[in-house]
């Protein structure tokens, strides 16, 4: 779930965000589906070098029953600790993966791997092979997801959260060949996320891709050819029906 | 009065939060000694370290009261993750002794054939040993709970387990005997399970 000015989002390709809704209304629809896992993400935190909004957080948190994880802003050990206090179980680190090292370790040292959570924005290059971008897709990192995946593995995070930029908001299906080729260099577990359109595509992430766990946004906000705006989550029948568990 | 346990460790928010949700009367956040006497059932959370967790709790004097609501006044107590691991003996995670409520001791999930990954983290289900239990609720032995966790518990007693998840080779995943409960997952994250099983805490 993605948030800029304290209301829900949706990007395409990391930019252009289209305003879905309430926030808080979103995860109490959410909560009702009995979504696995909810991942929020301020998307304009780490360009405005803004803080987390802990109150709006606090909100968000007291209406969710289920596991969370935040990212957007997280700079220090101080804002992490708030977050784990207030209810959420794992914070997403971007920006300042890069930015500020030693974070992630430090994190993982107070709390345990498992409540960190490395996010990768992968974008192609125009040739061949991809770099990965920070602050919200805006600057780029001269370094490939396969090479900043093993340095988060090493700096001990739980948990990749890959993003492709390219399919981001496009629901053409996942990046495969993106998602394997992190996947098959880290031993820790990889979210795939970016281009999810149906259930069928969460199964190829999962079968062909090795992603460990799949994510998706505008398959669950939007319905339809026209991309009506409706929280819409498949059941448990459905994944059921739809081979997941197969994988 | 429910009294949730506040000595710096725990999931804490969120549990209160839950119980708001399912309309439970007479919710109170304790850390004084003092206040544990006027409660009729005790809440024990935790998340992290075990060492961590027993050092705060000592160090926050309420050991005293606790065991005497639980062991004199034999009333309700329920651990949640590190909280339930807490009121066995020990655990192989550290050095500390545990509160010693039920005959366990806590070990690191030994997963060195398989594919699996500690920790333990995901949705699960669980299969319910003793049916009648007041915590249990009809179908709960195919429902899922939220886990996140290294450690597990490894009870003396085969009547002590409540209920036994999978994870590379059965655990138990939630304890009882008497009104003592404990409960590796977390109900406060497992949205209509989870606020299944504290009603029925709450109701014991």
């Amino acid at each position: 779930m993605l948030i800029q000015d304290q209301g829900l989002v949706k990007t395409t390709k990391f930019s252009k965000p289209n305003y879905l809704g309430d926030v808080i209304n979103a995860v109490k629809i959410f909560n009702e589906k009995e979504v696995d896992e909810l991942c929020l993400l301020d998307i304009g935190a780490s360009i405005e070098n803004r803080e987390p909004n802990f109150s709006l957080l606090e909100d968000i948190a007291s209406e969710a029953f289920m596991p969370m994880s935040y990212g957007g802003g997280i700079s220090n050990l101080e804002q992490a600790k708030k977050l784990f206090f207030i209810g959420f179980e794992k914070i997403v680190v971007n920006t300042s993966f890069i930015k500020k090292p030693g974070l992630i370790e430090e994190i993982v040292h107070y709390a345990g791997s498992q409540s960190v959570i490395v996010s990768i924005d992968a974008k192609k290059k125009i040739l061949n092979g991809y770099h990965c971008c920070i602050e919200g897709g805006k600057q780029k990192v001269d370094k490939t997801p396969q090479e900043l995946a093993i340095l988060a593995e090493k700096a001990g995070a739980g948990e990749i959260l890959l993003n492709s930029i390219d399919r981001d908001g496009t629901m053409s299906g996942y990046d495969i060949e993106l998602i394997k080729s992190v996947a098959e260099k880290v031993s820790i577990p990889v979210i795939a996320c970016g281009g999810a359109s149906d259930i069928k595509d969460l199964k190829q992430a999962l079968k062909e891709g090795n992603a460990h766990a799949v994510a998706a946004g505008s398959m669950f906000v939007y319905y339809g050819k026209k991309r009506a705006v409706l929280i819409n989550m498949p059941d448990e029948k459905e994944l059921i029906a739809g081979g997941i568990y197969e994988v | 009065m429910v009294a949730v346990i506040n000595y710096g460790l725990g999931n804490v928010s969120s549990i209160l939060n839950m119980l708001k949700k399912i309309g439970a009367k007479d919710v109170v956040l304790v850390q004084d000694p003092s206040e544990i006497k006027f409660a009729d059932k005790l809440i024990l959370p935790g998340v992290g370290a075990f060492d961590t967790g027993m050092k705060l709790l000592k160090q926050s004097g309420l050991v005293d009261a606790i065991n005497i609501h639980t062991l004199e006044n034999k009333k309700p107590i329920l651990g949640i993750c590190l909280g339930m691991q807490m009121l066995g003996c020990s655990s192989e995670e550290g050095k500390e002794s545990g509160l010693g409520y039920l005959d366990f001791v806590s070990k690191k999930f030994d997963l060195k054939n398989s594919m699996l990954k500690v920790p333990h983290m995901g949705w699960d289900y669980v299969s319910v040993e003793k049916e009648k239990d007041p915590i249990v609720s009809e179908g709960m032995s195919s429902m899922k709970f939220y886990f996140v966790h290294s450690y597990h518990a490894v009870c003396k007693n085969a009547e002590d387990v409540l209920m036994y998840c999978n994870y590379g080779y059965p655990f138990a995943a939630a304890v009882s005997r008497g009104s003592i409960y404990g409960v590796q997952f977390h109900p406060e994250k497992s949205h209509k399970y989870g606020m299944q099983l504290l009603s029925n805490f709450v109701k014991v």
